[in-house]
This record gives C-alpha cells, sequence and structure tokens, in this order.
C-alpha cells in the first residue's frame, strides 16, 4: 500500500516532467514554424528530405515503442527474462533509429547543408536534433535499467521504474509522429 | 489488470499506427508518381496532418492509457492544460511572427537579397 | 594544447577592473571569514550533516533565504550604484561609471533581482510552510528538493563568477535580446555567463515547481480537499504550475541563443534568415507568466495574515481561489503587450491589450475581498500588516499605470520609459517583496521559535515606503517626459536631474530600511529569550502550521492531523465543547490538545550529498561551455550522468523514526 502510493507519486511526477518536455519540445517546433521558410538561398526541405528513408525511421521509432510496451507487460507479470528480452529489442531499434538519423546528418553536412548555412537547417537540425538527444538518453536507461533488473530482479522499485521509462519512450515516439509529418512530410510536399 | 487485454490493446496501438503513418506516406508516394495532379496541395497537407493528430490520439490510448486513471484525474487535466499551452506557443507564435515579417518588411527576402548583392554570395 | 586545455581562458581572464578585483576581494575575504567562524566554533561537520546534505524542506527552505538575501544586497547594491549615476551623469558629468559598466549593472540587477532574490524567497517561504499547512511531512521528491536548491546555488555562484574569472558580465538588458546578444555584437563571455547561470538555476527552479506541485496535489492530508487548502498553499500551486508551464520555453529559447553562440547557428541573428523578433516573442512568453510566478505567493501571504490579524476568516474564500486560478491561465495570454512597439499591428495589439486589461480583475477582486476581511474584524496593526497597507496603495497604484501601459497607443508613448520602470518595479515591489518581508515576519517565529522585534520591523517598513514613494514617483513623472530606460547620460536642457536627485535620496531611504531589517534580525537574536514562541501559536493563526511546536521538529507532526473544514487550525479552538477554565480569557484561544495521541512509526528522508556534487558537475559544464573548454564539456555532462546513475541504484534513501522515538521527542519537550 505504502509502495503504491510512493509509486503513483513518481509516476505523477514524471508525467508532470513530460508536461514540461513537451513544452520545450512544443518551443522548438515554433521555432521551426516560424523558420523553416528562411533558406537564405540555401538547400529547401524539399532538396533534403527522402520519403523512403523518414518512412524506415518511422516505422523503426513505432516498432521500438511497441517492444517497449511488451517490456512492460512482461515486467508486470513478473517474467524478468521477458523483460530483458524486449527491453534489448527497445535498445536495438532505438539504436538502430538514432544511427539512421546520425547517417542522414552527416549526409546533409557533406552536401553543405550544416545548421550554419541557414535559419531553416538551424531550427532544423535543433529541433530532430534533441529528440534525437532524448532518444540517446533513453538508450541509456536502457542499459541502467537492464542491470538493475539483473542484479535486484523485478522489485516494486525497479518495476516503478519500467514504467516511467515507458512513459519516457512512447512519448518520444508521439513527438516523433509530429516531427515526421510537420518536417518531413509537409517539408516533401 | 488482465494481460490479453494489454497485449491485445498494445498490439491494435501499433497496427493501427503503422496504417496511419503507411497512409500517410502513399498519399505522398501517389501523388508524387502521378505528376502532382491527383491531389491538391492543400488537401494533402490537411489529410497528412489529420492522419497524424489520429495517430496521437490513438497512441495516447492505446500506448500511454491516457483516461484510465483512477481518482481525481490530474494526468488528464496536465496533458489538457499542457496540449493548451502548446497551441499557444506554436499558434501564437505563427500569428505573431506573421504579422510581424509582413509589417516589418519581413528581414528574410529583402535581407538576404541585399546581404547576397554585398557579400556575393 | 594550451588552448585544448584551457579553451579561451588566458591570464587576462583574470581581474584587472577596479570593481572586478574589489568584488573578487570582497568574495574572497567573505569566504575566507565564514571559513574562519566554521572553524573556529568546529562547525564543519555540524554544517555538512544538518544542513548541506539536509533533505528536509525546513532546513532547505532556511538556506533558500539566507542565500536569496545574499543576493538581495548584491542587487541592492547594483540599484544604488544605477541611481546615483544617474544622479550625476548630467550635461558635462558623465558621472562615475562608464556606459559599459552602467550596461552591466543594470543587467545583472535585474537578473539577479528576479531570479535569485525574489525566486529564492519564494521557493524558501513555499518549502518552510506549504507541507506544514497541508500536513506533510516533506515534499513528494526530497532528493529533488535538494538537488532543486543546490542547482540555485550553483547558478548565484555562476552569475557571480564573471568578476573573478573573465570580467565582464552581459549587457544587453535583464533579457539578452539579440542581435546585441549575438556572437557578433557581444563577442565576450558576458552573455554566455548570463546564459548558463540561467539554465543552471532554471534547471533547479523547474524541479522545484515540479516538486510543490505533485506535493499539493498528493499529499495533502487526510479531509483537506482542494477547496479546503490555506490560501497560501493556493497560490503556490497555481505560482508553481506556472512555473512548470513557463520556464521550458526559458529553457529552449536560452538554449537557441546559446546554440547561436556557440555552434554559429542563425535563430536569431541579423543575418543567414534569422529572425531576432522570434527571440523577443519567445523570451516573453516565458517572461510574463514569470512576473506573475513572482507575485501571485504573496496575494497568498496577504490572505493569511489579513485573516489572522483581523481575527476573521478570508472574506470570498471561492472568489479568491477564482481570482487565483483565473490570474494564472490569463497569463499565459497577454505577453505580447511587452513588445506593442515592435510592430505586429493593429489587430494583434488589439488582441493583447484587451487581454491584458482583463487581468486586471481578478486583481481587484482579490483586493475587495482582503478589504471586507478587514471590515467588522478586530485587528492587530503589526509589521505584517503595515506591510499588508503598504501593498493596497502600492499595488493599486502601480496597477493602474499597467491598465494604462495596456492601452496600445498610450505603450507606443511610455514603452521603455521610466514609467514602465516605476511600473514593474510598483509592482513587483509592492507585490513581490512586501508580500515576502510580511511572510519572513509573520512566519519567523514558527521557524526559529522567537518573535522578531516589532518596533524595528515597522520602522523598517516605514523605510521602506517612504524610500520607494521617493524613489519611484519622479520615475513616473519622468517617464511623461520622455526620459527612456537605462539612460547612461542625459542633456541638462531635458530638466530630468532635480527627478533624479530626488530618486537617489529615495533609494538611501530604502537602503536604510535594508539595514534596519538586517539589525531587526541581529537584535531579535539577541534577545530572543523575551520574544519566545512558547505554544507554537503565537499570532492565534488559522491554519495547520500553527499547530505544530516552534521551532518546528525534524518531523513536522508527531501525529498526522485530521481536517475537516478549512482554517483547519481555527476549528481545533473553536470546536471545544467546554468554555475554558475561569481566569483565561476568551479572547485567548488555545488550541486543544487530542486526548489520545497515537503516535506511529515515520518514514523519513535520509541526508544526501548527491545533490552538491550533481550541481557541482553542471557547474563545471557551464563553466567549460562559457570557455569553450571542450573536455571539461564532456567531463561535466559524464560527471552528471554518472550521479545520476548512482543515485539510482542507491536503496537507502529513507530511514524510519519509530513510534517510540518520537513519543520520547515529545515527552521530553513538557519538562521545564
Amino acid at each position: 500500500m505504502k509502495e503504491e502510493i510512493a509509486d503513483d507519486k513518481s509516476i505523477f511526477g514524471f508525467w508532470v516532467y513530460l508536461m514540461t518536455d513537451l513544452i520545450l519540445f512544443s518551443v522548438l517546433f515554433g521555432a521551426y514554424a516560424v523558420l523553416r521558410g528562411n533558406t537564405f538561398g540555401g538547400p529547401a526541405p524539399r532538396d533534403l528530405f527522402s520519403l523512403s528513408s523518414a518512412l524506415t525511421s518511422t516505422l523503426v521509432l513505432l516498432t521500438s515503442s511497441f517492444t517497449c510496451g511488451l517490456a512492460a507487460i512482461a515486467a508486470q507479470r513478473g517474467k524478468r527474462n521477458g523483460t530483458i528480452a524486449w527491453l534489448t529489442a527497445t535498445f536495438a531499434l532505438g539504436a538502430t533509429f538514432l544511427t539512421l538519423e546520425l547517417a542522414e546528418f552527416s549526409r546533409f553536412v557533406a552536401t553543405g547543408a550544416s545548421w550554419q548555412r541557414s535559419a531553416f537547417l538551424s531550427s532544423f537540425f535543433t529541433l530532430v536534433g534533441t529528440h534525437g538527444l532524448h532518444i540517446a538518453v533513453g538508450l541509456l536507461w536502457i542499459v541502467v535499467a537492464v542491470i538493475q533488473v539483473r542484479l535486484r530482479g523485478l522489485t516494486p522499485a525497479t518495476t516503478s521504474k519500467l514504467t516511467r521509462f515507458t512513459l519516457f519512450w512512447h512519448f518520444l515516439d508521439i513527438v516523433w509522429i509530429f516531427i515526421f509529418t510537420t518536417v518531413y512530410l509537409l517539408g516533401i510536399i | 489488470m488482465n494481460e490479453r487485454l494489454t497485449i491485445k490493446r498494445y498490439t491494435i496501438g501499433f497496427i493501427l499506427s503503422v496504417l496511419l503513418t503507411v497512409t500517410a506516406c502513399l498519399l505522398i508516394f501517389i501523388h508524387d508518381q502521378s505528376g502532382h495532379v491527383i491531389f491538391t496541395h492543400p488537401f494533402l497537407r490537411v489529410s497528412v496532418v489529420v492522419l497524424a493528430l489520429a495517430q496521437f490520439i490513438v497512441q495516447l490510448i492505446f500506448f500511454l492509457h491516457l483516461g484510465s486513471e483512477r481518482g481525481p484525474r490530474f494526468k488528464l487535466a496536465a496533458f489538457a492544460s499542457t496540449i493548451g499551452i502548446v497551441l499557444i506557443v506554436i499558434i501564437g507564435s505563427i500569428w505573431i511572427m506573421n504579422h510581424l515579417n509582413y509589417n516589418m518588411m519581413s528581414s528574410t527576402q529583402q535581407m538576404n537579397a541585399y546581404i547576397q548583392s554585398q557579400d556575393g554570395l | 594544447m594550451a588552448h585544448f586545455l584551457f579553451g579561451n581562458l588566458t591570464w587576462g581572464s583574470l581581474p584587472h577592473l577596479w570593481y572586478t578585483e574589489g568584488a573578487t576581494a570582497s568574495i574572497a575575504l567573505m569566504g575566507i571569514a565564514a571559513a574562519a567562524a566554521l572553524t573556529y566554533y568546529k562547525r564543519w561537520t555540524w554544517l555538512w550533516k544538518e544542513w548541506l546534505t539536509s533533505t528536509d524542506p525546513k532546513k532547505i527552505g532556511v538556506m533558500y533565504i539566507v542565500l536569496a538575501s545574499l543576493m538581495f544586497f548584491r542587487g541592492g547594491l547594483d540599484a544604488i550604484m544605477i541611481w546615483i549615476q544617474q544622479a550625476m551623469s548630467s550635461g558635462a558629468s558623465h558621472g562615475y561609471l562608464d556606459a559599459s559598466h552602467l550596461q552591466q549593472i543594470f543587467t545583472a540587477h535585474g537578473d539577479i533581482m528576479v531570479f535569485f532574490a525574489t525566486m529564492g524567497f519564494l521557493f524558501g517561504l513555499i518549502n518552510l510552510i506549504v507541507p506544514l499547512q497541508i500536513g506533510a511531512r516533506d515534499l513528494a521528491f526530497p532528493f529533488l528538493n535538494s538537488l532543486g536548491f543546490w542547482l540555485y546555488a550553483a547558478g548565484a555562484v555562476f552569475i557571480n563568477l564573471f568578476f573573478v574569472v573573465g570580467g565582464e558580465f552581459a549587457s544587453a538588458g535583464w533579457l539578452s535580446l539579440p542581435p546585441l546578444a549575438e556572437l557578433q555584437y557581444s563577442p565576450g563571455t558576458g552573455v554566455d555567463y548570463w546564459i548558463w547561470s540561467l539554465q543552471i538555476s532554471g534547471l533547479g527552479t523547474l524541479l522545484g515547481g515540479l516538486n510543490f506541485v505533485v506535493t499539493i496535489l498528493k499529499m495533502r492530508v487526510k479531509g483537506m480537499t482542494l477547496m479546503k487548502m490555506p490560501l497560501f498553499t493556493w497560490t503556490s500551486l497555481c505560482s508553481m504550475v506556472l512555473v512548470i508551464a513557463s520556464f521550458p520555453v526559458l529553457t529552449a529559447t536560452t538554449l537557441l541563443l546559446w546554440l547561436d553562440r556557440f555552434f554559429g547557428m542563425h535563430f536569431f541573428t541579423s543575418g543567414f534568415g534569422g529572425n531576432p523578433m522570434m527571440y523577443v516573442n519567445l523570451i516573453w512568453m516565458w517572461g510574463h507568466p514569470e512576473v506573475y510566478i513572482l507575485v501571485i505567493p504573496s496575494f497568498g501571504i496577504f490572505s493569511e495574515i489579513v485573516a489572522t490579524f483581523s481575527g476573521k476568516r478570508i472574506y470570498g474564500y471561492v472568489s479568491m481561489v477564482c481570482a487565483a486560478i483565473s490570474i494564472t491561465l490569463l497569463s499565459f495570454l497577454v505577453w505580447l503587450h511587452h513588445f506593442f512597439t515592435m510592430g505586429s499591428g493593429a489587430d494583434v495589439n488589439a488582441f493583447f491589450g484587451i487581454m491584458t486589461g482583463i487581468i486586471a480583475i481578478p486583481t481587484g477582486v482579490q483586493m475587495f475581498n482582503w478589504v471586507m476581511t478587514m471590515f467588522r474584524g478586530r485587528i492587530r496593526f503589526t509589521t505584517p500588516m503595515h506591510y499588508f497597507l503598504g501593498f493596497v496603495s502600492l499595488f493599486t497604484f502601480g496597477g493602474m499605470a499597467g491598465v494604462l501601459l495596456s492601452i496600445p497607443g498610450a505603450d507606443f508613448e511610455l514603452h521603455n520609459s521610466l514609467f514602465l520602470v516605476a511600473h514593474f518595479h510598483t509592482m513587483i515591489v509592492s507585490g513581490g517583496l512586501f508580500g515576502i518581508f510580511a511572510g519572513i515576519v509573520y512566519w519567523f517565529p514558527k521557524v526559529t521559535g522567537f518573535k522578531l522585534n516589532e518596533r524595528l520591523g515597522i520602522r523598517a517598513f516605514w523605510l521602506w515606503l517612504a524610500g520607494f514613494f521617493l524613489s519611484f514617483t519622479p520615475l513616473y513623472i519622468l517617464g511623461f517626459m520622455g526620459a527612456t530606460r537605462r539612460l547612461d547620460h542625459y542633456a541638462v536642457t531635458a530638466g530630468y536631474q532635480p527627478y533624479f536627485i530626488a530618486a537617489a535620496i529615495g533609494i538611501c531611504l530604502i537602503a536604510l530600511g535594508a539595514i534596519t531589517q538586517l539589525w531587526q534580525v541581529v537584535v531579535s537574536t539577541k534577545e530572543r529569550k523575551q520574544n519566545q514562541d512558547t505554544t507554537g501559536d503565537p499570532w492565534d493563526g488559522r491554519t495547520l502550521e500553527w499547530s505544530t511546536h516552534s521551532p518546528v521538529p525534524f518531523y513536522s507532526f508527531a501525529v498526522t492531523p485530521e481536517v475537516h473544514s478549512r482554517d483547519a487550525f481555527w476549528e481545533t479552538k473553536i470546536g471545544r465543547k467546554e468554555l475554558p477554565p475561569p481566569g483565561i480569557s476568551l479572547s485567548r484561544r488555545e488550541a486543544i490538545p487530542p486526548s489520545t495521541k497515537k503516535y506511529e512509526d515515520i518514514e523519513m528522508s535520509a541526508n544526501t550529498a548527491m545533490g552538491i556534487y550533481l550541481s557541482a558537475f553542471v557547474f563545471l559544464f557551464g563553466f567549460a561551455a562559457v570557455w569553450h573548454i571542450i573536455w571539461l564539456m564532456l567531463a561535466g555532462v559524464i560527471g552528471a550522468i554518472a550521479c545520476v546513475i548512482v543515485r539510482s541504484f542507491d536503496e537507502h534513501t529513507e530511514y524510519t523514526l519509530t513510534a517510540a522515538e518520537v513519543e520520547k521527542i515529545e515527552m521530553a519537550r513538557k519538562l521545564p
């Protein structure tokens, strides 16, 4: 009972933090919306983005959100090995997503479309890059979580942390829906 | 909590999300292949945004379980308030900056042209 | 090699101007004096165990107030320097400060007063009092509380660091507007110091806000529904909701400015497609809620004070709550009134002008309710009541100036004039500071166990009030005469000087007032035995914090209270079934202790040094970012992450205080 109350508090507190993160992203989205036309003679969205690579990244991240959910269910059931397995799958998919993103960034920079080229590119790299930084933090979190579950099993403490991680990971996928749509899709149209 | 139901929920949410994502891409792909004649740009933009909002709600319900809180619905209230603020930030900024750019002779075009002519960029 | 190790640091970064050398020497002297005192009285361990590593909100609250007081005096010194310069700098004389130095001073004054003095005082008071008012023994996240304080402290050190290393602070105004704040026009380290002191302390503020919101929503004692909470708790909730809603905007916006400066991006540059107006838009989207964050808690403090010292419950509790909530919501819809003149046109200006006019209404409702509370009450004119009455007059006056400014047409004349400066200082000093001073005097006995000297308190108040009128009335007039803010020099023919001189005399009175407040604390501490609070309820209070002992024991409540109505403590006094014994007058009500005390085990949060270590790494990162020392930036990040991970493995973050131990401590208090 005491643990339930503590768990409820931690999850609500983490939820509130996610809300503040959402507001931070909204500023980055707002900046992108205002500045995306300012290409200063440099490359525009249509010159840079490819539908197939955006779709691939999106599906990879979406699948990782799904495997993350499965990890949460396994943790709830008390299945230690299942939890670690699904978390590992989530890590692999998340790392793939990040690699694809970094590859895309280096392609852009190689053609001269770096964050210094124009306001549009500055806002692109910042918005997508901040999301990527969150993903990187999430990947580190998975590593620490797996170690803790390995060492201590699925205690109320570790399960509560996993619940918070799944909230975090789902939230990142939700933010990506909007990045995918407003940056890539609307940029390509 | 019934576990099978939860796996089912996640699976439904996942499949719906994939469908919504692929549909959006398909629309653009078809439009491209047809030589930009099959849809109008405004229609495409609106559809893509509507599909995104639909996926947003799908993920909120099926992944984040929003609305399933017992007791006072603080999470839902916090979320609704945050959406309000997000809308104010984004729509407010676009509205204000559009007006500013228009009235202040949008620094970009004019200044771009000037700087390009001066610095030979 | 040297560049890799030290980044842009050079020997020239060390102090070589009169004020950087002077400040460094003062800081060093104060540090040495503190270290000497601690060593002489053998208090290092005590300091570390009892205070620095504590997660107790009562200790953290006191630390916030002590640090905020120090920063308040630094900000006040800046103000005095500005006034003297402006009083002198007319015609042939250019004062004693050169222009670039003055710019740094008014920039620092604004940032220090807003972020470090006022916010520090508020976080201190909320930490000390809100948990007690809701019957909670601690905040929701005690470690985050400690971390939040240490990040704030790191930010406070950071904003003073330029004195020692760097030599210049930002000189682009308290909000560092681009393009002036961009690298092209501010190539030194000043703006970078500005960015990182705000980011570091801002992170602490955000964590604190989150903590308070979760605490108030989730940790109220049984029976205390939202509509039974004391009004200080309500206004703290509203203010902290504003913190968590608006500080991410500040973090994001200053991050974008830093990206421009560090990575050569183009968000707000005056070329390459950047749009400096976007910065103004975003920063005020944070900036307006921020000023409400500063004053809303004071409204709650005044509600408590007026009710207590009128001997009546607050008039119109429900409308007070509605007013606080509507101010909170509306504060997100008015930000453009800070830049009516930037050129968004009539449509946009009209919308925001109307919204700004509307936001004055809930405040008016509150004023009315306070006055109606006093009506037919038995009023005691204590120091806090004096501050309240000063607030009523000043805030109304300044508020009307605000309503005038809300009309875009009028604002076109008065924007960035001294009229504006007078307006916002009136609001923050009477609304923010007077509330804080009143709250500190009001709750001082609860925290320390003895009351402050009343005579000196009232004297300090009158010095503040008279000083404020004398300093700022001339500024209202100067604004109408056309004087702009941040003036470094003006022609004799402008006719400003007499007003500036009057204002300078005013600031001297305020300074005397501040010194009197300090003196009051010293004198009261000396004579604390005479002013001891033996009952825990020195003012005949109404809310739960007065049901605890003074000073409050570390477990706050020996037995968790039960609540059935508003003014939860008052109900235990009135609801007594029997009359007081003969000889005790009815006007001295005392609470009946509950007849059966059932002590239970209490989970307490353990001390931790991790907040200090984490903040130290964040501080290192900020320092490295200012000086472009890449390896140190990485070390700071890795260190901070390591701290988080180590903390996450810590399983001993709590300890149990057994019921027997609580009973022992409680019984010991009864002994003479």
